[in-house]
């Protein structure tokens, strides 16, 4: 088959990845080299001024540390729940249909709505959570949750590990029915415990499953966008941002530098290239 | 003594299920309150005055209708772009030898990994100068683009597991290769279709961040940015945002259970095996 055939088969997905992809990586990269008027026409080149702005802006170390640390707890936090829940969905028992269907929830939901849910469940003044501690005696007097740059930070963890445990559960899950229960079984036989088999054979045997979910739930958590959205959108400044809606706000909503955005962005990109060599450099490809 | 594992697994099984469950529960609810209960201090879960009518009335008190039609014609239209775009391609990095071909699906990963967020800058100064901004033709190219990685790589992997006799018997009979694609391919990996077909649904529903971006006419909103436009304000009627939010929610969820146990593997293709 000739080139002209081949173009007819794979033409269309290629174009399309160059236009939607690769032209705005170029666009972006270009950006972040040029300045801008406030309405977003080009004023002519920057050098490497944006570069200098965004990171000489008082809130660029604060966010940067946000930034590690929700995607170190936030993935941290998910794969620890996800393990045991992984576990316990993989045995069977009455109702485990009922779990799978209630993990699909959050799966299929938009964040957007799962995020816009948490928001009035954590409302100080009508949400039902301080209620709910305070019958518990958890907390003695309701918390502002998401008005203090104290819990924000903790709350918008939480949140995005929930939304990340459908995912990461399920892919536990497919891992662990590769295990054959022949292995178990002789482990029993042999008399090892249930944490010793667990330690010793299911967790090697889970590797791959789980470098592939920490390695996909970092990049996805760095890119998480509507959470730190719609929880921290009533707070003022760059106290709760991560890199990503930090970007967004510089480019769009706060100083609308579309230059500074562009560069906070390609930095970005550059963190998400790390993320990604590092993940396909497991695929195998054929 | 299984039976009391059993048992003890059904007992976690459920708190876990409900908790999983409970911030819906929580919408659920309150978008069954008068708007009179919204503001009751402490939060109280039930509503007392349980109004079912809220879900008549959710369709007046914001164009909550046109938020859907354009949400609804923007993945209809980029989850058939996405299947028509992506069948050939699979296709062909499954059966062709070519040169490039592994640079190609190498290329398919790393698109899959981005998000439009990380290049959202650069996709805005770009349908600023087609002068195609405020436009829902350009969220149905720029969802198909995103979601076509994905739809390539489990539909490859699906024509991989058919033997090759198959549609070579069906060559002996005259038929081209489009026509056996069509013929004899399809059908048989018609699961990995609807599996597609789903993912790209719902990821074109449930996007937001390009919408946010590129859309500014009220008319012209998707549902996720039609929503969270009254996060914030003073007056939010939770009752009538939750009601939207549940009719957007439950359809998506059940589409979802149609197609779960594919879409792991999808999420991973080319990962590991």
């Amino acid at each position: 088959m000739g080139w002209l055939g081949l173009a007819g088969w794979l033409g269309p997905s290629v174009v399309l990845i160059l236009v939607v992809v690769v032209y705005p990586l170029i666009e972006t990269v270009r950006s972040s080299f040029q300045s801008f008027s406030l309405t977003g026409a080009v004023k002519g080149s920057a050098g490497w001024d944006n570069y200098r702005t965004i990171i000489e802006n008082p809130a660029f170390p604060r966010v940067i540390v946000n930034t590690v640390v929700w995607v170190v707890l936030g993935v941290v936090l998910t794969t620890l729940v996800s393990l045991p829940l992984a576990q316990l969905m993989s045995k069977e028992f009455w109702g485990n249909r009922f779990l799978r269907i209630a993990l699909i929830v959050p799966w299929a939901t938009s964040v957007v709505m799962s995020a816009i849910g948490f928001r009035w469940i954590l409302n100080y003044y009508y949400g039902v959570l301080n209620p709910l501690l305070m019958r518990l005696h958890v907390i003695a007097a309701p918390v502002d949750w998401l008005g203090s740059d104290r819990t924000i930070r903790w709350v918008m963890i939480g949140v995005v590990a929930f939304v990340s445990l459908p995912f990461t559960c399920f892919a536990l899950l497919s891992g662990l029915r590769t295990i054959s229960d022949d292995v178990l079984e002789a482990a029993a036989i042999d008399g090892a415990g249930r944490w010793q088999s667990y330690r010793h054979i299911v967790l090697p045997l889970l590797r791959g499953p789980l470098t592939v979910t920490v390695l996909l739930n970092s990049i996805w958590i760095f890119n998480s966008f509507p959470i730190v959205y719609v929880l921290n959108k009533s707070n003022p400044g760059y106290l709760s941002d991560t890199s990503t809606t930090f970007m967004y706000k510089v480019a769009f909503l706060t100083e609308r530098d579309v230059g500074a955005g562009a560069a906070m962005s390609v930095l970005n990109v550059i963190v998400i290239g790390v993320g990604v060599a590092l993940y396909v450099r497991r695929s195998r490809m054929e | 003594m299984a039976a009391r594992t059993t048992g003890r697994a059904t007992i976690g099984g459920t708190a876990v299920a409900v908790v999983l469950l409970s911030p819906y529960l929580v919408m659920l609810f309150t978008s069954l309150k008068p708007a009179s209960e919204l503001s009751l201090t402490p939060g109280r879960l039930l509503p007392q005055d349980w109004r079912f009518d809220n879900y008549v009335t959710m369709w007046q008190a914001a164009p909550v209708a046109r938020y859907m039609l354009n949400s609804l014609v923007v993945a209809s239209s980029s989850t058939l772009l996405v299947l028509l775009i992506a069948v050939p391609a699979a296709y062909a990095s499954a059966r062709f030898a070519f040169p490039g071909r592994r640079l190609y699906l190498f290329a398919m990963l790393v698109v899959q990994m981005l998000a439009p967020v990380a290049l959202i800058v650069g996709l805005y100064r770009e349908f600023a100068s087609f002068r195609a901004l405020d436009n829902l033709g350009s969220l149905v190219v720029i969802n198909t683009a995103f979601n076509l990685a994905f739809a390539i790589w489990l539909l490859r992997g699906f024509i991989l597991t058919i033997p090759a006799s198959l549609e070579e018997a069906a060559w002996i009979d005259g038929c081209s290769r489009q026509r056996a694609l069509l013929l004899v391919v399809l059908p048989v990996i018609r699961p990995g279709l609807v599996t597609v077909a789903v993912y790209a649904f719902i990821a074109a529903w449930n996007e937001f961040i390009v919408a946010l971006t590129l859309i500014t006419t009220e008319a012209k909103k998707p549902l996720q940015v039609g929503l969270t436009q009254f996060i914030g304000k003073d007056e939010v009627e939770w009752q009538h945002l939750f009601a939207t939010s549940l009719v957007a929610i439950v359809p998506v969820v059940v589409l979802f259970l149609l197609v779960e146990k594919h879409l792991v593997g999808g999420l991973t293709a080319g990962s590991v095996k």
